[in-house]
């Protein structure tokens, strides 16, 4: 596939005329999709798909167009069409003045060892998981390809085989433990043993369930439902034109000054996450960059496009300017005795559908999901009936964070929205004192 | 580009043998546009065709989706169905449905008044960039954007029981934005956030008013920055339709759905709490509810006449008088629960597989003007547009925020509030339904991006919705 792609975008340059230039990007992966629901298949098979960016330019004026690949010869007579198509479609289009795109090639090659199981594997696998339980979710594997070319003579390509299951064990109603398994390496057995792990959680999930009534309580966020609090973060708090636009949620930080807790340092680990490290317009990313250091808002990431618009240096973001690779620093709290360190208040698994309540203040609300627990000095008590929380970030992760864990998780993203994501959080889980909970 | 039509064609030609195959063929072809703080952004176009191969034999279903339409291509995606088929076998939550009655043979016809490629590229592009600079009425407007984008999109269904169904739309969905922002505060005021979504060509941005939004949005955002907060307290509420649609999105439409009331969507998407013995019998709301699954409304966003599983689709009641009627089920999941449904089995496109979606869920118009609404409110609130939404994975407890509301004092409308919020119940929120919306008060919305599936799929739906009132929610603001 990268000889071919690599050859498509030979025959994009031998289309150009003139001053005229172009990026292409290829997006394609080949994925088994199992999803099952009450330990059976519910729907199986395969999804091949390859799509090709391909951006023209000329001078600043510039437009993109996405066509899917079929692997043969009628490719050529696509990009062809595509060019002759994009060349009517620049000339038509304005001077863009934030029209930026690396210059100096910077080539890149990622292909990561795999050992992946075979369809008959990861389907077994998770059946025996389910056996005599009540199992739902899917099973994803298969390569996922990103490559990058430009007419300056770049080219990058990023190859990863990866799988992610991502299952729930329910005992009765809405009472459930979930568990994600992701990586590249496939072994039955660490599998089976993190299933194992998962329903053994069940147990607990079969005393009577408790309600509680609103109000402020001590709660501890295992690093999944950390994993809820960072998307929303993300959606908007990180990026250099939301804060210069002042529509980041982190507004109070951005322009006021206000910090975090100090124990809460936050980075774009590029270096140690899945996805590429190139990006759209073919810069490299740094294997790092530094978002909030020790509560305070340090670093945003920044597209080209902004780094014009701003005048400012770029420093690898795509478009969205979300991270890919976020990076909890780890606190000091030890995961084996973090019951204990709760003492009486909630353990919550994972969190649900959480949104904005009031963005410029950063407050968020959500519903508690799966295993989550009511907690009575130091024990497990009863599993909790769903709340919702409605409380700012500032409160969670700065004034009443009592403290982070030693110990963090890396969660690869199981979302599969248009392509499988390689998205990654690598975060800690977190104790916070009077979450305010209120339906 | 090789025609839907064709690469279906090219199939039937190639299918494996078995007991049963289908091929889905979509094709969409997209442009979008937009100006950002006032700067054009690049044209992005988007072409995009591929197939959806299902194969049953022996009992078991698999399927392959492929990009690669050549006709060696299509051959191989029947082939791994095929062996999807064996791997599966005897391990299926339920065998494939029986299929009878006659072949369909159907072609759609083309209903566009303004073909969207009448109108030049540059002429919109320049329209475009007239709403944006109508969107920053002065510098404390921070970031504001106008786009469009359109979609031409076009799926062929053909089986080995003799259908072959070619259905075609154009999607349009515009956008305004600005905010504005000062002293540490930003408020933002849109054309629908999200919700404005219609079938058609050009002609539909004349009949939304979208030429003529822009001045309205800005001053509102300017408005709403100098607001008070919206005020904590148990009143009266009147939804309009920008934040109705979303209500009924979240506390009807996905409750409804089969395929989570059948567990399907546990591990993602949720379930629901509402269960198969409730149908026909359940007080769902008050009766002044009725709300339909409805695919025949012309220019709604889902409005099709057959679902992505060769299904008729017409109108059905899902909720009448308040009583809960009917699920939003496709044939495969009406025959797992033993239960009618309608004609909802759609996929986001050819990469993935059909499950139970929402398609246009409509409620049906009251008797009350706006006029008569508020005027029955003593103590009360008005809230547009929605910003937030929330809601448990049984579909029960909510959480909404509004971009704008209005105090309403003895049927009065009074001052504008900002960061307005409600939350409540599904299973008493309906039944507190007290007026509810003439025919002059429907819009027809929707949303593009409904998420949902595992693998994930994000569709388009279609709400149209009257205004309604609500009595006694808790209503907060922010801070």
């Amino acid at each position: 596939m990268q000889d071919r792609f690599f050859a498509l975008a030979d025959e994009i340059g031998r289309q150009l005329k003139g001053e005229e230039g172009f990026l292409a990007r290829l997006a394609a992966e080949t994925s088994d999709f199992v999803r099952f629901n009450h330990s059976a298949v519910r729907q199986a098979g395969t999804v091949k798909q390859s799509y090709l960016t391909l951006e023209l330019f000329k001078d600043r004026r510039h437009a993109s167009q996405s066509l899917g690949l079929t692997g043969g010869p009628e490719d050529v007579d696509g990009v062809k069409t595509a060019v002759s198509r994009l060349r009517d479609v620049i000339n038509d289009s304005p001077e863009d003045p934030f029209f930026l795109i690396n210059t100096t090639p910077e080539p890149t090659s990622r292909v990561l060892p795999a050992r992946m199981p075979t369809a008959e594997e990861g389907i077994e696998a998770v059946l025996a998981a389910g056996k005599g339980r009540d199992m739902v979710g899917i099973y994803a594997s298969g390569p996922i390809t990103r490559g990058f070319a430009n007419s300056f003579g770049q080219r990058n390509w990023d190859a990863v085989e990866a799988f992610n299951i991502d299952l729930s064990f329910y005992l009765r109603a809405d009472k459930a433990v979930k568990m994600s398994h992701a990586g590249t390496e496939w072994d039955a057995g660490a599998f089976a043993a993190k299933a194992a792990a998962a329903t053994a959680r069940l147990d607990a999930l079969a005393r009577p369930a408790k309600t509680i009534a609103p109000g402020g309580y001590r709660v501890y966020l295992a690093p999944a439902a950390m994993e809820e609090l960072m998307t929303m973060m993300s959606w908007g708090g990180f990026g250099l034109a939301d804060h210069r636009t002042g529509t980041t949620p982190l507004i109070k930080m951005a322009e006021q000054g206000v910090t975090l807790n100090a124990g809460v340092t936050l980075r774009e680990n590029t270096r140690d996450g899945l996805s590429p490290s190139f990006q759209d317009e073919g810069f490299v990313k740094p294997p790092e960059v530094t978002l909030i250091a020790q509560g305070a808002y340090k670093d945003c990431l920044v597209s080209p496009r902004s780094a014009a618009e701003f005048g400012v240096p770029q420093n690898g973001a795509d478009a969205y300017e979300a991270p890919l690779a976020l990076d909890m620093a780890p606190g000091t709290l030890a995961q084996a005795e973090i019951l204990k360190t709760l003492g009486t208040g909630i353990y919550i698994g994972n969190l649900w559908y959480l949104n904005y309540s009031d963005r410029n203040a950063c407050r968020l609300t959500g519903m508690t999901r799966f295993a989550t627990f009511w907690v009575e000095n130091g024990e497990i008590a009863a599993p909790l009936n769903v709340m919702r929380f409605d409380d700012t970030l500032y409160r969670m992760l700065g004034s009443h964070l009592v403290g982070l864990t030693a110990e963090r998780d890396l969660l690869v993203s199981a979302d599969t929205y248009e392509n499988r994501s390689t998205r990654s959080m690598r975060l800690p889980g977190a104790m916070v004192d009077d979450l305010k909970m209120t339906l | 580009m090789t025609l839907p039509s064709d690469i279906a064609r090219r199939f039937m030609k190639a299918a494996p043998a078995c007991d049963f195959w289908s091929v889905r063929v979509m094709r969409s072809q997209a442009e979008a546009l937009s100006v950002t703080r006032g700067v054009a952004d690049p044209v992005s176009l988007t072409d995009d065709v591929g197939a959806m191969v299902t194969v049953e034999a022996g009992g078991g279903i698999g399927y392959a989706a492929t990009s690669d339409v050549s006709t060696a291509g299509l051959a191989r995606a029947g082939q791994e169905a095929l062996a999807w088929v064996r791997r599966a076998a005897g391990r299926s939550v339920s065998p494939p449905r029986l299929r009878d009655g006659k072949a369909i043979q159907f072609e759609d016809e083309d209903r566009t008044a303004t073909p969207w490629q009448s109108v030049s590229r540059g002429d919109k592009l320049a329209r475009l960039a007239r709403q944006s600079a109508d969107l920053k009425r002065n510098d404390t407007i921070a970031d504001w954007s106008a786009a469009l984008s359109f979609t031409d999109e076009e799926s062929v269904i053909a089986t080995s029981h003799g259908d072959f169904i070619r259905q075609r739309c154009g999607i349009v969905v515009p956008h305004l934005s600005a905010s504005a922002s000062e002293g540490g505060e930003t408020q933002t005021r849109t054309f629908g956030r999200g919700g404005v979504i219609r079938q058609g060509g050009f002609e539909t941005l004349d009949r939304l008013g979208f030429w003529t939004a822009a001045p309205r949005i800005g001053e509102e955002a300017l408005e709403l920055l100098a607001a008070p907060n919206c005020p904590t307290e148990t009143m009266d509420l009147l939804l309009a339709p920008d934040q109705m649609y979303i209500q009924i999105h979240e506390s009807i439409g996905h409750p409804l759905e089969l395929d989570r009331i059948l567990g399907d969507e546990r591990n993602y998407a949720g379930t629901s709490f509402v269960t198969l013995d409730m149908f026909g019998t359940y007080q769902y709301g008050s009766d002044l509810l009725n709300v339909t699954f409805d695919p025949t409304v012309s220019g709604e966003a889902a409005s099709y006449a057959f679902d992505d599983d060769g299904t008729r689709a017409e109108k059905r009641f899902l909720i009448q008088r308040g009583i809960l009627q009917t699920p939003l089920g496709g044939a495969f999941s009406q025959a797992r629960a033993n239960i009618s449904g309608v004609a909802n089995a759609r996929a986001c496109s050819w990469n993935r597989p059909i499950i139970d979606r929402m398609a246009n869920l409509n409620v049906e118009a009251g008797a009350s003007s706006l006029d008569d609404l508020i005027g029955a409110m003593e103590n009360g609130i008005m809230m547009e547009t929605n910003v937030s939404w929330s809601i448990d994975d049984s579909r029960n407890k909510f959480q909404f925020g509004c971009e704008r509301a209005r105090l309403v004092k003895n049927g009065k409308l009074g001052d504008v509030v900002k960061n307005p919020n409600y939350r409540g119940i599904s299973a008493t929120f309906w039944r507190s339904l007290k007026g509810l919306g003439n025919a002059g008060t429907v819009q027809i919305l929707g949303t593009p991006t409904c998420g949902k599936g595992e693998p994930n799929q994000v569709i388009r739906v279609g709400h149209a919705t009257p205004t309604g009132l609500f009595a006694d929610v808790h209503v907060f603001g922010g801070g």
